[in-house]
């Protein structure tokens, strides 16, 4: 089975514009900061919130369609959801939770029973399934959530944001378990994150949202190596730079020049790394460096014995010092100063 | 509930109350206490068997247990979409109707008869094609009983459940869909078992207001025993004739909400506090 969803919805603030394609079996994480519109994606592709043109199609199966009235009921869905708080009802047993599902639809109450057990002996929580769901830890609420999804067979995992709710101390064996519960899942999953650790821990390929727009899919890896948009960059910590390039020369919306080795022309992106950045309080004659830029101190960050200095100007940088060079410059917020790096130590990609 | 009240003993065994704040506060429980005991003290014990089993006493007491319980379940039936429509739907000029609703709560229950009067009697805007079509007439019935018990009682059942459903979480509903359930399967397995607490309360507190019912019921229903007397009127009429009756129908009337008051108390107005309590700590 494969999902094939282009949907747009606006919602208050949110302006929501995307493209999704996840494969049979597959796991795609959506990465994206606070706001981005990643659990509206979600919401609507479980049919909790109708989009406003687009389409959303589980293999041929159209669930949502507004030019064709076509609209499926989210219990009409092959979709399970966990939610980030887990949202268990808390006037049943945590067996009658995981049963909840199959009685809905109309399995007979000793085989839902025999099921729901089973989903939850799966979780390692059998001796839980008389209890209350208020008496479990995060860990085990996320898990009596994640069987109580699982148990109506769904085509589609749909996961929001599953270990925000825990704190810092459980959340990597949570992870771990997680991680070893959707292995057990053959069908596709979607898991919504601002955390590119549950991605990089979790997901087969990664879509980036921001502002209510897909900005980039890919492995993890793909998508960190080259980055197409600023919440990727600041995720890496890399200056991303965008601009067009001719001759050899890449120019900002701004006018900032940046001189490049060789790329072909275009709309480009460009990766400077700070570490790569020479900070000097006087502009330097003799240089390789063949860019050199002019710039006030906007701020200075102690990270251990590396500085982050930001740079407001032209070009607004961030470069990576050690605390050595900090005392030697004598660098303070507001002081003017010049950024040079090398052509060959920026990367250049077409956008 | 119990968890808070523990620690609110525990706190004023160590910390004494300033002596006014106690003074006041015994003051306070003679003031109630003060009628029920000068109800006893005058209770004729001896006779009280012979008034509470006369057909008189017997006659008040079913009819009032009938009217408010079908006042009870009329303000459930309705009441409860009421609520669901007044924290649910979001509609202009939902704060008058919720107003309108409720009015009946701050209303002389007199004025309230009058109005019901006006409006189901036999010449009142609805009441005289009900008189003229179906040839209906409400007045002085068991029915008007019935209507003006309600009248007052359900509001009392409507803020109990509006509040309860607007502390309600709808992303369980949101779950519950997502598992299968049809909107209907939702609203039966998890949101009422949600407001069930809420509902009860409502419900106990609908039908304390309905049993003690006297001024909407005499204006609207009159006094007519075995159609229209129930309790209170009886009492108030044997005032008249017969105080002693009067005093052991009136401590019938008093041991009965005692009894459920208590008897409820801890079952269902502790349950709607527990969660709050939770969401407290």
């Amino acid at each position: 089975m494969t999902l094939s969803a282009q949907i747009s919805l606006r919602l208050g603030t949110l302006d929501l514009h995307a493209d999704l394609d996840v494969k049979p079996g597959e796991l795609l994480a959506l990465l994206g900061p606070n706001g981005a519109g990643k659990s509206t994606v979600l919401r609507c592709l479980a049919g909790l919130a109708p989009i406003d043109s687009g389409r959303i199609a589980l293999d041929d199966i159209v669930v949502d369609d507004p030019s064709t009235d076509t609209f499926v009921e989210p219990e009409e869905r092959p979709i399970g959801f966990v939610f980030q708080t887990y949202l268990l009802f808390e006037q049943m047993s945590v067996l009658e939770n995981v049963a909840f599902g199959l009685r809905a639809r109309k399995t007979p109450k000793a085989d839902a029973r025999r099921s729901a057990r089973e989903w939850i002996e799966g979780v390692g929580l059998a001796e839980y399934a008389d209890q209350r769901p208020r008496s479990l830890s995060g860990g085990q609420a996320q898990r009596v959530a994640l069987a109580r999804a699982l148990a109506t067979n769904p085509r589609l995992l749909l996961l929001d944001e599953p270990l925000a709710a825990l704190d810092a101390g459980t959340r990597s064996s949570v992870r771990r378990d997680l991680r070893r519960h959707l292995e057990t899942f053959d069908g596709m999953r979607i898991l919504v994150t601002h955390d590119p650790v549950d991605a990089y821990a979790l997901a087969d390929r990664v879509a980036i949202l921001d502002a209510g727009r897909i900005v980039q899919v890919g492995t993890l890896a793909e998508v960190t190596a080259h980055p197409r948009s600023r919440y990727v960059a600041d995720l890496v910590g890399v200056n991303l730079v965008t601009g067009m390039v001719t001759d050899g020369v890449l120019t900002t919306d701004a006018g900032a020049h940046v001189v490049i080795a060789d790329a072909p022309p275009g709309a480009s992106f460009a990766v400077i790394r700070p570490h790569s950045i020479s900070l000097a309080r006087e502009p330097s004659e003799r240089s390789s460096a063949r860019n050199a830029w002019n710039g006030t101190i906007a701020d200075i960050d102690r990270l251990g014995d590396r500085v982050r200095v930001g740079i407001a100007g032209e070009l607004p940088l961030t470069a990576e010092i050690t605390v050595a060079a900090l005392d030697a410059l004598q660098l303070r917020p507001g002081d003017d100063i010049h950024a040079s790096v090398k052509a060959t130590d920026i990367e250049v990609y077409p956008a | 509930m119990s968890r808070r009240r523990r620690r609110g003993r525990g706190r004023g065994r160590r910390v004494s109350l300033p002596a006014p704040v106690l003074a006041l506060a015994i003051v306070a429980v003679v003031f109630f206490a003060l009628p029920l005991i000068g109800l006893l003290w005058r209770a004729p014990w001896s006779n009280a068997w012979h008034y509470l089993s006369g057909d008189d006493a017997l006659t008040a007491l079913r009819l009032s247990m009938v009217c408010s319980l079908w006042a009870t379940g009329l303000s459930v039936v309705f009441g409860v979409p009421l609520a669901w429509l007044l924290a649910r739907v979001e509609f202009p000029g939902r704060g008058v109707v919720r107003a309108l609703c409720t009015l009946s709560m701050v209303l002389p229950p007199v004025v309230g008869g009058v109005a019901l009067f006006f409006a189901l009697g036999r010449r009142g805007i609805v009441g005289q094609y009900l008189d003229r079509w179906f040839d209906l007439t409400l007045p002085f019935t068991t029915t008007a009983v019935v209507i003006a018990q309600t009248f007052v009682a359900m509001p009392f059942l409507v803020i109990t459940v509006e509040s309860s459903l607007r502390q309600f979480d709808l992303r369980l509903e949101d779950a519950s869909r997502t598992l299968g359930a049809s909107r209907w399967y939702t609203f039966r397995r998890v949101t009422m078992p949600a407001i069930r607490p809420a509902l009860a309360a409502g419900a106990v507190l609908a039908w304390a207001r309905a049993l003690g019912e006297f001024g909407a019921t005499i204006t609207f229903a009159g006094n007519f025993p075995g159609t229209t007397q129930t309790m209170p009127l009886a009492v108030y009429l044997s005032l008249e004739t017969n105080p002693e009756e009067a005093i052991v129908l009136a401590l019938l009337l008093i041991a009965i909400s005692f009894a459920v008051l208590v008897g409820l108390r801890d079952r269902w107005f502790g349950r709607i506090d527990r969660p709050m309590s939770t969401v407290a700590a």
